[in-house]
């Protein structure tokens, strides 16, 4: 069809192009100056003619990074990002694996499917929403609405590490996976509205939650011997991805956590007349 | 306790014609019917009776009859019975009122009230039999203009194109996610579409994975607020990608699975526990601004590599127009507007009865915005809610619709009778149900037919009613508000809609 045809001539394809410059595993983009959509265009050209790591210096604000990499024979990659990742960072992402070096904004992993992102700084609002495989790693802290709807199925179960603090709105509607803040500087969480209808999954809270900070829907209590294992095992893999970190496993587990769970799994049922 | 509300049915079994057979028994799953040995006879509770009609189509004998109940309160044109029950309902639950199918009340239809054109001895009629007649509508974004270069006999086109939905015909069906439906509707819908030359749309509850080799080259898959069943090959499988904003059944408002129907089978495909409720929030929660929209439209376009339209589909209310305007300026390829007979498995009563405007008013003032503000290039208009025929489709085309969205219709081709109790989910048709024993009655083979069947009529009857006003191809009528005319309608109604009275 004629529509096809011109829309292959300006983006790349599913096929490898042939006399791509890009034949090496590990290449690198200076990302200074290309739009959102160039520097996309970029990555998914990298990826079809076989990198298997690409290094991205000067990333200022693009969005959408890693979203345009899905190939029904999976090729996959690792992507290094320097600079400040725009919206959406890994949205939809398949099975990638990213690092930031540096901030996040708004979006990472929205409906993210499965690979690891890893922010070495700060992530915006609305992190990890809907995402429902995979793992992000935030060193610092991160904005409001985070883990919104996060949910799981059989053998796939997201977890989100944040290793600061974060806002309002934490793990609203949340059907699954695995929350784990570690709210490293030590000071209370002062986020309000956690987990608001959530009806799934868990969120792991350094430190302690009062009532009034969570929905009515959530259930506070203390960590026991297996949550802390979990919790354990995951703050392991955050140290390993984030070296600079000047905590040990030992200190960030001398404190303790709580965990919000759902009260049940059917938060509206009796709501209507049958 | 004890329930004041009148059975709404009342069963008439003619007791000559019965063979106790117990048919009607095994065909319904309310428990309506139910076999008394010592009597030898079947014993029938009113109560049960959703009025779905299955028995009586399938009672061997024709022995059943069920009709609306006729008991009645003392006449009262404030309290009808419909008041009065709907109220004592929730006295004796303190619940919300749960309905299905869209909205049943008397608000004016205005397809009724449109009459088409027809030529008469100048610009003669064509003959569909023996002429050609286009239906085929490409939907998705068009050019401002188009650049073509000429060398010799090669003509090439040097615009860029966007990527656009080829349909034969402009009837697609409406989005009814696997879930709300069964697997077997779900998979009919599937199987017609392809066969049609049209498209089904998944709803937001995923596309079994198993299906996607095989359907994927006629779907439209949703994206909703829930994002139930998302991944990157569900997106990129599709030929277009909707993000459901709203529906007219109930704009304003999420919704809600229950538990009792997300099986196994539809919590794999939907990738949630099985047995939870599987909510779709009210809002998407990363979509507080039309920016927002812009940011998601643009993050679907990246994630199937800006080779497939992108959809945003929204109830028609107040001021919907500007927001549409808005929709298109934000990237949408296609907007769907929703109107306010749209269909729902579940939906408050309050909701479904009293939110949203008419489609055919919907149709004509986003077309008409679109084309004043000289945006209606970029989006092409999907209609849906309430098409009941052929001639709707075509007003609705006139109106300035590219192409319509069938739900109801495609549930009725199936064999829905429309009783509403869809969010019971004991569908005797086999249709809005999780339970095999009851979803294993409807056939693929045979109730794909009969979509195939209803798309292929509605498609002659267009080609007819096109050649009679003595055009060739749908595109030619679209918009073309000329052709139409209205009869008993308010001045102002006839200005919304953009059409002059008859006679005029």
């Amino acid at each position: 069809m004629m529509t096809k045809a011109a829309v292959s001539k300006v983006r790349p394809g599913s096929a490898p192009k042939a006399g791509s410059s890009a034949g090496a595993v590990a290449v690198s983009i200076d990302a200074s100056g290309l739009e959102t959509r160039e520097l996309n265009d970029r990555l998914r050209e990298l990826l079809l003619s076989g990198a298997k790591r690409v290094e991205i210096s000067h990333v200022c604000g693009q969005r959408y990074i890693g979203t345009r990499l899905y190939t029904p024979e999976r090729h996959l990659m690792e992507i290094d990002i320097r600079g400040t990742a725009g919206n959406d960072l890994a949205a939809f992402l398949s099975g990638h694996k990213i690092t930031v070096e540096g901030n996040a904004q708004d979006g990472v992993g929205n409906t993210m499917d499965s690979g690891e992102v890893v922010v070495r700084g700060r992530a915006g609002d609305v992190l990890g929403f809907s995402m429902r495989g995979g793992e992000i790693y935030v060193r610092d802290g991160c904005g409001y609405r985070a883990a919104l709807h996060m949910k799981d199925c059989e053998g796939k179960r997201p977890v989100l590490v944040v290793g600061g603090g974060a806002q309002d709105f934490l793990g609203e509607y949340m059907a699954g996976g695995v929350v784990i803040i570690l709210d490293r500087d030590g000071e209370s969480h002062e986020s309000s509205f956690m987990g608001t209808g959530m009806h799934g999954g868990v969120i792991y809270l350094r430190g302690t939650a009062r009532v009034d900070q969570v929905g009515a829907q959530v259930e506070i209590s203390p960590a026991d011997e297996a949550d802390r294992e979990l919790i354990e095992e995951y703050v392991s893999r955050y140290l390993d991805r984030f070296p600079e970190v000047d905590m040990t496993k030992d200190e960030i587990m001398a404190s303790p956590f709580v965990r919000l769970t759902p009260r049940s799994k059917r938060p509206y049922s009796g709501l209507y007349a049958y | 306790m004890r329930s004041f509300v009148f059975p709404e049915f009342e069963i008439i079994r003619d007791e000559e014609r019965c063979g106790s057979c117990r048919g009607c028994e095994r065909q319904c799953a309310l428990g309506t019917h139910a076999y008394d040995p010592v009597a030898d006879r079947l014993v029938s509770d009113d109560r049960k009776c959703a009025g779905c009609q299955r028995c009586v189509i399938f009672c061997p004998q024709k022995a059943i009859v069920v009709r609306p109940s006729p008991s009645f309160y003392r006449p009262n044109a404030s309290w009808s019975r419909e008041k009065i029950e709907d109220l004592k309902r929730q006295a004796e639950t303190g619940g919300v009122l749960l309905t299905g199918c869209g909205s049943d009340k008397p608000f004016r239809i205005y397809w009724d009230h449109i009459l088409l054109n027809a030529s008469q001895v100048t610009n003669p009629s064509i003959d569909p039999l023996r002429e050609p007649m286009e239906l085929r509508t490409f939907l998705g974004r068009k050019p401002e203009m188009l650049e073509i270069s000429r060398e010799g006999k090669e003509v090439e086109i040097k615009t860029e194109l966007y990527p656009n939905l080829t349909v034969e015909t402009p009837i697609l069906f409406s989005a009814m996610s696997f879930g709300a439906i069964s697997y077997n509707a779900f998979k009919s819908l599937a199987t017609a579409a392809c066969r049609s030359g049209t498209y089904f749309n998944t709803g937001e509850g995923g596309l079994p994975r198993e299906m996607r080799g095989e359907f994927g080259r006629c779907a439209i898959v949703q994206v909703a607020s829930g994002r139930f069943g998302i991944d990157a090959e569900y997106l990129n499988v599709a030929q277009a990608v909707e993000i459901k904003v709203g529906q007219g059944a109930k704009p304003g408002i999420g919704g809600h699975l229950p538990g009792e129907k997300v099986s196994a089978a539809v919590a794999e495909t939907r990738m949630i526990p099985q047995g939870t409720d599987a909510i779709s929030p009210a809002p998407h929660h990363d979509i507080y601004s039309i920016e927002d929209l812009s940011t998601l439209i643009t993050a679907l376009k990246e994630a199937t590599n800006y080779e497939k339209p992108i959809s945003v589909k929204i109830a028609a209310v107040h001021n919907f127009a500007a927001i549409a305007s808005g929709i298109v300026r934000a990237g949408a390829d296609i907007i769907a507007i929703d109107g306010l007979r749209g269909g729902t498995g579940a939906a408050p009563k309050a909701i479904r009865d009293n939110v949203g405007i008419p489609t055919e008013l919907a149709i004509s003032s986003l077309d008409r915005r679109l084309r004043e503000e000289g945006i209606r290039n970029r989006s092409s208009i999907i209609a849906a809610g309430g098409f009941r025929s052929s001639s709707d489709v075509i007003k609705a085309i006139a109106l300035g619709a590219d192409a319509v969205y069938i739900g109801s219709a495609a549930l009725i081709a199936m064999g829905c009778t429309l009783c509403q109790k869809c969010y019971t989910g004991n569908c005797n048709w086999g249709i809005c149900t999780q339970n095999p024993r009851l979803s294993g009655r409807l056939n693929v083979e045979i109730a794909s037919q009969r979509l195939s069947n209803l798309i292929s009529a509605w498609s002659h009857e267009i080609r007819e009613m096109l050649g009679g006003m003595g055009i060739n191809a749908l595109e030619s009528l679209r918009g073309n508000r000329d052709h139409l005319r209205g009869v008993g309608l308010y001045e102002w109604e006839l200005d919304v809609l953009g059409i002059k009275g008859a006679g005029e």
